[in-house]
Order: structure tokens, then C-alpha cells, then sequence
């Protein structure tokens, strides 16, 4: 057996998006030496991928802005479902967040006055997004990753090593932690190049991971949504909560058939564009919500007024929150009204002109000219929903972004409770700031708190090796690849956008044969950047926690946010007050219910009481 | 509208290795990614390939097709026509690791060359004021997704391994350029761009802008910009007559 690499750090951060970066920053700037684990390159992290951008209320364009606002909307988007703390932290200190990444070098687009730009999306009641263009993604994970570069250069004129105190392992997957007694204590994982196993000594790991799309067929999620930090979170002992909620955003790509997912930003809708069934008709005005009905305009010539006017006008309903969105095109595409490759038309070529277009959205309209060759300038494109975004994840203290495990921290899409039942667009950008940064800190006082560090046994590197390479010793099973696409067919087709029970029933069932034919999963070739064997690993995880999903949504029989049920179509008042559980034990998962901890009442306050009597008990109420 | 088309996919690893052919199903509206996948899926389940994003924006698989620098995400086979053998090869300038992935470190070392942006000292966050038209010309630069097809294409370094240690290539000269043209920046690039990044190596043959799969005006925009403020410094004889006479440097 070949020599184990070992390293000892004081912080490990797994994931290198923008959670993680950002997380990795805190804990070197707390004096802690930290690692970044990331499976893919640094620098290539799904955040990238985000487009419209980061909300945070700077009231640079609406000087009515504020953080109230702001988290009075995020509650609205989350059916009050949310954890009200993490809400409100993230309303107050996302403006923070985003001023400090000029610090950092961002630049992003300006108002007249030389402030940083804002713009409109679905749920934000004013123009809030700071955006570059429709790459913000892109800016975030560039000048987090050049920030990085920043300290490693002060490391380097201070002691001649650039990573003496932050590395970045890349290309490196994680698949297991390690912990001494009740404590977090490491992890071990692989180098995905040469397959060789690395430990790393650490007294703790902020889980920075992401989300699970992977398990579904159709997402806008790329390779590394595997559920990674969920499964290891569930399996070190950590509990997770929300996972049956998942956002379908309403405008992927339908065609054609090899990019079907991919997402189409939302700011297409927050800068003009409409959505029309296949009889031209703009049917959002017939899916508004009796919750939403005061905000959002009921004719065509108010919701366009509002673009200039939103003092005076309500809010075009193509920008009510995605849950809402996502059910209406997938209620017309059923009704028979799609478009020809089964989803709706999106068009802003007859909204803008077209320089403004390409100046907008420059990005939409590369990918839609070069994946599909459609001109969005001058014809609209083709959408429907897509999985994007896992609402569930780490039950976490919302200050230190602290799991129930001592040691263990989790930040970002990883982490739960934050967006309650959905989402609001550009909400992910800056969460993965503010609690990026308080996992970070959460973790260095953590640290500088103990006396003793934990140690790992050798029983426990032994046991995690062996799981590692079980697919190679196993001859005359299934390869992963089949595996993974009946998993992925199966969430697809019964726990997806609309449930039902006996669905869900039967997608448990599926489920665990699957897990029984994972069992025996086998891989060709050797342990060198074998895709094979990384996806057989991955399938560990998706299989856990897809188990999550299924069991989590079967039990809540209501609809709210990211869980629809066929059966079960109102909202619940006595639901809002519970939270689904998942834990794992030897016995496999475990769903149980909750009580929600009670808004406080002060940010009960900044509600009317019409509207907190849709979402409230009357209990809560008196 | 499928078909079966004729692949050859390099194989190996640094010790060796060599063209293998493929036949594969090819269906409407697919890219060049798709069929490695389906290859991987079907026939070559260990074939090495670097992807992420599969939407061209995270710039993870850049390979060469038919010799030519491109991202494996952003070629639709439609561009082809379905008798053509279609060539997949690793990038040259880049040390194979296996297969279609390469050893790329050599760029983030060089990323960690070029000195950050140094902020103004006397400014609070959220006092940051810049106008639109002075942000764009970094802007334009900051697009980059970092697949480094333009450091592979660029003949300073493709077939020059001896150039690699005093040259930064196209993409850190762009990095280099960004930071000169940020409004807010407070260091001086010039000369680190011309003696510590090799801006003289650049003949402005314009490969790398040619293969930019964002269409960024590499060469125009900022490698030209940075070789005429170099010039404006280095050789405008009337501020070497200054520099002489008041003894700077």
C-alpha cells in the first residue's frame, strides 16, 4: 500500500465557490492556516454560472431600499417558511458584503452618479441586483479567487512561501470526514489526477459544496452537484433540514435536446422580456397568487408602466417568485399551449432594442446564438422549468454557521433553513457571502477555543480507503453511468416539480434497488483520473441524499414554495410551524418533524397583519 | 437525424500515447462534449476529459478539435460535416496528464505573479465612485473564463518551453492590462509588464484573440494599449532626457 499523504491544517474548507472562497478568506484573515478542497479547478465552481446578480439593499437606485425591505421580501419568497435570523443577517450585511468586493477589485456596472448598479428581479420589491451585465457570477468567483491570490501574496513577501498559510488543493475530491469521538477531527479524500488518497488533520471543516441537481435529468446545475457536503454532513452526524424543497427555475433551455437545463437568466424577465404561450398570450396574468394579488398589476399596460413607473404601478407578474413561475409554464405546456419543443416562449426582442439587448444580456445572447441559433434580438426563445437550486440542506446556527457536530460548518446552497421554502433570484449570491463569511469566523473562534486538538485513528483512514476503492474489487456489476441515469430519470418523473404519493411511494421503492445495485457497482481502468470510479463515488451521495428529498416531501402533505403535491394543492398554516429533519443512522434515513422556532416579534412587526393572516396561525396570531 | 460518426480521441499519458478511433452515435443539436460523454458512457468509461459548466462559462474544456483551440462545450457538431473524421487532441502547450486533460498550473503561477489590486487607501467601502465608461475597459477583460486556449495558442510559448519562465503569456498581460486600466487602481504597471511579464515577446500576430471563445479584443484593447504606454515610458527620448538629467532610475 502506498505511503498516505498527509496534512494538518487549522481550517478545511470544502468547496471553492463563492461560500467557500469567501469562507477560506474569513479563516486566513482570523490568522488561521486554511485549506480549499474543490473538485474542479480553482476558479471554475458552479457559482459562474450565476447571471443576474447579488441583492443587497444599498438603495442605490430606490433610496427606499433598506434591510427590512429586503427581508420582508426574502420571507414572502421563502412562504415564511425561513429561518427569520439568517434572513434578517443576510438583509442587513449583504450591502456590506458587496462593498467590500470593490475592495477586492470587482467592478461592476455603475449608476450616472458612479454608485454601483441595481437592477430588478422576480420578488424584490425594488431594483436591488448588483450585477455585472448578466456575468456576475463570474465577477464573484473571479475576485474572490484573486482576493485569495492576494493574501497568498502577502504570505509570500512575509515568509517566501505563497501558501504557507491558505492552499488550494484542486481537483481533489473529499470522500469522507473523519472525527475523533463526537468531534470533527478531518477528511480524507482522493486527488482526482493521480487517484492517490490524502488525509487531512483538521479540528474543523466548513462544508462549502453546493447543491444536488445531479440527481435529476433535467438542471442547471454542472457535474459537481452531487449532494457531496449533504451526504457527509448526514454521515459524520449532522442533521439536515428542508429537503423537499427544490427550486425548478422557470426558464431553462429545451432545446436542443444536449442543453436542455441550462439556465436562462432571470434578469431577462426583470429588464423587459415576457412570457407567451404558443397563443401569444402573456398567461402570467392569469397564474397571480391570492398572496401576491396586491402586488403584482393584473393588465399588460400597468406591468409595463411599472418598468418606468414603480411608484405609481405594480409589478409585472413575470417577476413573481420562480415556485410561482415555474408551476404556471409547466400548467400551460400540459394545457397543450407550448411551444414546439414543449416549453414557452420568452421574448425581449420585441420588449428592447436590440443594441440593448446584447448590451444587457450579452451572455444570453452568445449561448442562445451559438447552442441553439436563435437570435434572441429578434425572436424569442424556448423555456421551461429546470432544477436549480436545493432550498434544504445543514441545519446550521445562524450566526456561526455551526452544525450539530462540534467542529463542522456548513455555508451556502449546502446549508438550510435560509431561504425557507424558495428562493428569490440573486438571494444565493449574497447568502454565500454573509454566511461564507460568518462560517469562516464561526470556525476560527471554534479553533482558537480549544485546548486539545483531535486526533484521527488509524482504524478510521483504514476503513475510509477501503470504501473508496470498493468499486474496483468487484467484478460483474453495473457500471455507474446506467445507475446514475435511472436515478436521475426517476427524481426527475416522480419527485419533481409537481408530486404526488403514490409517485413518491414508488420513487422510494426505485430508490432502494438502486442502493442495492450500488452495492456492486464496478469500474474499469485504474485509479487515475478515472471518471468512472469518481462517479461511482458521487452515486453514494446522490443515492443518500435523493432518499432525503423523496422521504422529506412524502410526509409534508401540503403545497409551499419548492414542493408542490398534486395532492395536497393549498398551503398549510399548521405546516409553516414545522420543519422535516433528516438524520442517517445504521438503520439508513430518518424524516422527522420539527417545531419551527417562532419569528421574533419585532420583524413580525414590519409585516401588515393582512398579510401575516395568509401564512400565520391564528395561534400565532393573538 | 442521428448518425454514427467517425471520432479519432488521443490517448495516453505523459509517458506516450497516440490517435484512437471511434465510431458514435451523433444526434441533432449536439456538441463536441456530448460525444466524448456518450464515448465515456458507452466505449471509454476511464477517457480522461476536464469539464464543468457545459455553457462556456467556466472554461474547463479546452482541447483541440481538427487542430484547432476550442472549447469542447461551445462546438456544435452541426459545424462539421457527417462524413469528416473529427480529431480530438489534448492542448500542446500543456503537459498531458491523461488522455484530453492537461497540467494548467503553469498559468496560476503565473497569476500569482501579476501584483493585486491595490485599492485607494483613503477610500471607505461603499465610497468606491467609478463611471460606466471608465469601467468597461477593464470590464471587457474581466469576461475572460479563464480556459487558457489563448496561452496555448499564443507561439511565444506553444513550442518554446525555454519561454515559458519569462513570458506571462496573453491572458496575465490582459490581467496585467486590467489592473493598469481600473480606475481605482493605484499601482504602477507599465514597467512590470515589460520586464517582469515579457509584453516584448508579444508580436501582436493576434492568435490569441482569434481563439478567444469570448471574443475579448486581446490584442487590440490591451496588449497593444500596455506595448504604447511601455513605448511612451521606455523610449519617448524626451523622458529619457528627464530621467538622465534628474537622475530617476
Amino acid at each position: 500500500m502506498p505511503e498516505l499523504e498527509r496534512h494538518s491544517f487549522d481550517v478545511l474548507v470544502i468547496g471553492a465557490g463563492g461560500a467557500g472562497l469567501r469562507a477560506a478568506i474569513e479563516a486566513r484573515e482570523h490568522g488561521m492556516r486554511t485549506a480549499v478542497l474543490c473538485k474542479s479547478l480553482f476558479g471554475k465552481a458552479h457559482t459562474v454560472m450565476a447571471e443576474g446578480g447579488i441583492a443587497a439593499a444599498m438603495g442605490n437606485v430606490n433610496s427606499s431600499d433598506s434591510w427590512q425591505v429586503h427581508f420582508r421580501d426574502t420571507m414572502r419568497g421563502g412562504k415564511f417558511l425561513n429561518n427569520w435570523r439568517m434572513a434578517e443577517l443576510h438583509a442587513q450585511e449583504a450591502p456590506q458584503r458587496v462593498w467590500e468586493l470593490e475592495t477586492y477589485g470587482a467592478l461592476f456596472d455603475r449608476t450616472k452618479d458612479g454608485r454601483i448598479s441595481q437592477r430588478n428581479f422576480g420578488g424584490h420589491e425594488y431594483p436591488r441586483l448588483a450585477h455585472v451585465g448578466d456575468r456576475t457570477g463570474l465577477e464573484l468567483i473571479r475576485t474572490l479567487q484573486q482576493k485569495i491570490v492576494s493574501l497568498q501574496q502577502e504570505d509570500f513577501k512575509e515568509f517566501g512561501n505563497y501558501e504557507e498559510r491558505l492552499r488550494v488543493f484542486q481537483e481533489f475530491t473529499v470522500t469522507d470526514l473523519v472525527k475523533d469521538g463526537d468531534r470533527i477531527a478531518g477528511a480524507f479524500g482522493y486527488w482526482r489526477e493521480s487517484g492517490r488518497f490524502v488525509l487531512f488533520e483538521a479540528p474543523a471543516v466548513i462544508l462549502a459544496t453546493g447543491g444536488i441537481g445531479k440527481s435529476f435529468k433535467v438542471t442547471s446545475n454542472s457535474w459537481e452537484y452531487t449532494g457531496d457536503g449533504h451526504a457527509l454532513a448526514l454521515r459524520a452526524g449532522a442533521s439536515l433540514i428542508n429537503m423537499e424543497f427544490i427550486q425548478f427555475h422557470p426558464t431553462g433551455m429545451v432545446w436542443p435536446p444536449s442543453v436542455k437545463g441550462i439556465l436562462v437568466t432571470e434578469s431577462v424577465r426583470g429588464d423587459g422580456g415576457v412570457l407567451r404561450n404558443s397563443d401569444g398570450k402573456r398567461f402570467m396574468f392569469d397564474y397571480i397568487p391570492e398572496v401576491f394579488k396586491d402586488k403584482y398589476a393584473d393588465n399588460e399596460e400597468e406591468g409595463d408602466r411599472w418598468y418606468t413607473d414603480q411608484a405609481n404601478n405594480r409589478r409585472p407578474p413575470e417577476l413573481l417568485p420562480r415556485d410561482e413561475v415555474a408551476r404556471a409554464i409547466n400548467s400551460e405546456v400540459k394545457a397543450g399551449r407550448g411551444s414546439p419543443h414543449g416549453g414557452v416562449f420568452l421574448d425581449v426582442s420585441t420588449r428592447l432594442p436590440a443594441e440593448e439587448i446584447r448590451k444587457r444580456l450579452p451572455s444570453m445572447h452568445h449561448q442562445f446564438k451559438e447552442l441553439a441559433d436563435v437570435d434572441i434580438t429578434a425572436q424569442p426563445m424556448e423555456v421551461g422549468p429546470t432544477c436549480h437550486y436545493v432550498m434544504g440542506g445543514v441545519e446550521v446556527d445562524p450566526d456561526t454557521g455551526s452544525s450539530s457536530v462540534a467542529g463542522l460548518y456548513a455555508a451556502g446552497e449546502v446549508s438550510g433553513g435560509m431561504h425557507g421554502s424558495n428562493r428569490l433570484g440573486g438571494n444565493s449570491l449574497s447568502d454565500l457571502l454573509v454566511f461564507g463569511r460568518r462560517a469562516g469566523a464561526g470556525a476560527a473562534e471554534y479553533v482558537r477555543a480549544l485546548d486539545q486538538r483531535p486526533a484521527v485513528s488509524e482504524d478510521t483512514v483504514t476503513e475510509a480507503r477501503a470504501t473508496a476503492l470498493k468499486p474496483f474489487q468487484q467484478e460483474g456489476g453495473e457500471n455507474p453511468y446506467t445507475l446514475h441515469m435511472e436515478l436521475q430519470q426517476s427524481m426527475n418523473d416522480l419527485v419533481g416539480i409537481i408530486r404526488r404519493q403514490a409517485e413518491m411511494e414508488e420513487a422510494l421503492q426505485r430508490l432502494e434497488k438502486l442502493k442495492e445495485r450500488a452495492q456492486s457497482l464496478t469500474v474499469e481502468g485504474h485509479q487515475q483520473f478515472n471518471p468512472g470510479w469518481h462517479l461511482a463515488l458521487d452515486l453514494r451521495n446522490m443515492l443518500l441524499v435523493s432518499e432525503c428529498v423523496a422521504k422529506a416531501a412524502l410526509l409534508r402533505t401540503e403545497s409551499r414554495g419548492g414542493h408542490t403535491r398534486d395532492d395536497h394543492p393549498s398551503m398549510d398554516a399548521e405546516w409553516r410551524r414545522k420543519l422535516l429533519v433528516c438524520n442517517v443512522d445504521e438503520n439508513g434515513v430518518s424524516v422527522e418533524e420539527k417545531p419551527q422556532i417562532p419569528i421574533r416579534s419585532d420583524l413580525l412587526d414590519l409585516f401588515d397583519r393582512a398579510e401575516l393572516e395568509k401564512y400565520l396561525t391564528a395561534e400565532e396570531l393573538s | 437525424m442521428s448518425y454514427q460518426g467517425k471520432f479519432r480521441v488521443w490517448r495516453g499519458d505523459d509517458s506516450g500515447g497516440g490517435l484512437e478511433d471511434f465510431t458514435v452515435e451523433v444526434n441533432e443539436g449536439e456538441v463536441v462534449l456530448d460525444i466524448i460523454h456518450r464515448l465515456q458512457a458507452t466505449q471509454a468509461p476511464d477517457l480522461a476529459v476536464r469539464w464543468n459548466c457545459k455553457a462556456g462559462k467556466c472554461g474547463s474544456c479546452s482541447a483541440e478539435i481538427n487542430g484547432r483551440p476550442r472549447l469542447l462545450c461551445m462546438t456544435r457538431m452541426s459545424v462539421f460535416d457527417e462524413s469528416e473524421t473529427i480529431t480530438v487532441t489534448p492542448m500542446r502547450t500543456f503537459p498531458i496528464i491523461r488522455d484530453l486533460v492537461t497540467d494548467v498550473s503553469f498559468n496560476y503561477t503565473k497569476a500569482r505573479e501579476v501584483p493585486s489590486f491595490a485599492p485607494p487607501k483613503d477610500l471607505a467601502p461603499g465610497e468606491y465612485r467609478m463611471q460606466q465608461v471608465d469601467v468597461e475597459r477593464s470590464q471587457e477583460f474581466r469576461k475572460c473564463i479563464e480556459c487558457f486556449l489563448c496561452q496555448n495558442t499564443c507561439h511565444v510559448v506553444r513550442d518554446h518551453e525555454e519561454n515559458k519562465e519569462a513570458f506571462s503569456g496573453p491572458r496575465f498581460l490582459m490581467r496585467v492590462a486590467e489592473l493598469e486600466m481600473h480606475p481605482l487602481d493605484t499601482a504602477d504597471r507599465v514597467d512590470q509588464a515589460q520586464d517582469d511579464h515579457g509584453l516584448g515577446y508579444c508580436n501582436i500576430t493576434k492568435c490569441c484573440s482569434e481563439v478567444c471563445p469570448e471574443h475579448i479584443h486581446i490584442t487590440d484593447n490591451a496588449l497593444i494599449p500596455m506595448k504604447e504606454r511601455v513605448a511612451d515610458r521606455k523610449y519617448d527620448p524626451i523622458v529619457w532626457l528627464g530621467n538622465k538629467l534628474f537622475k530617476r532610475s
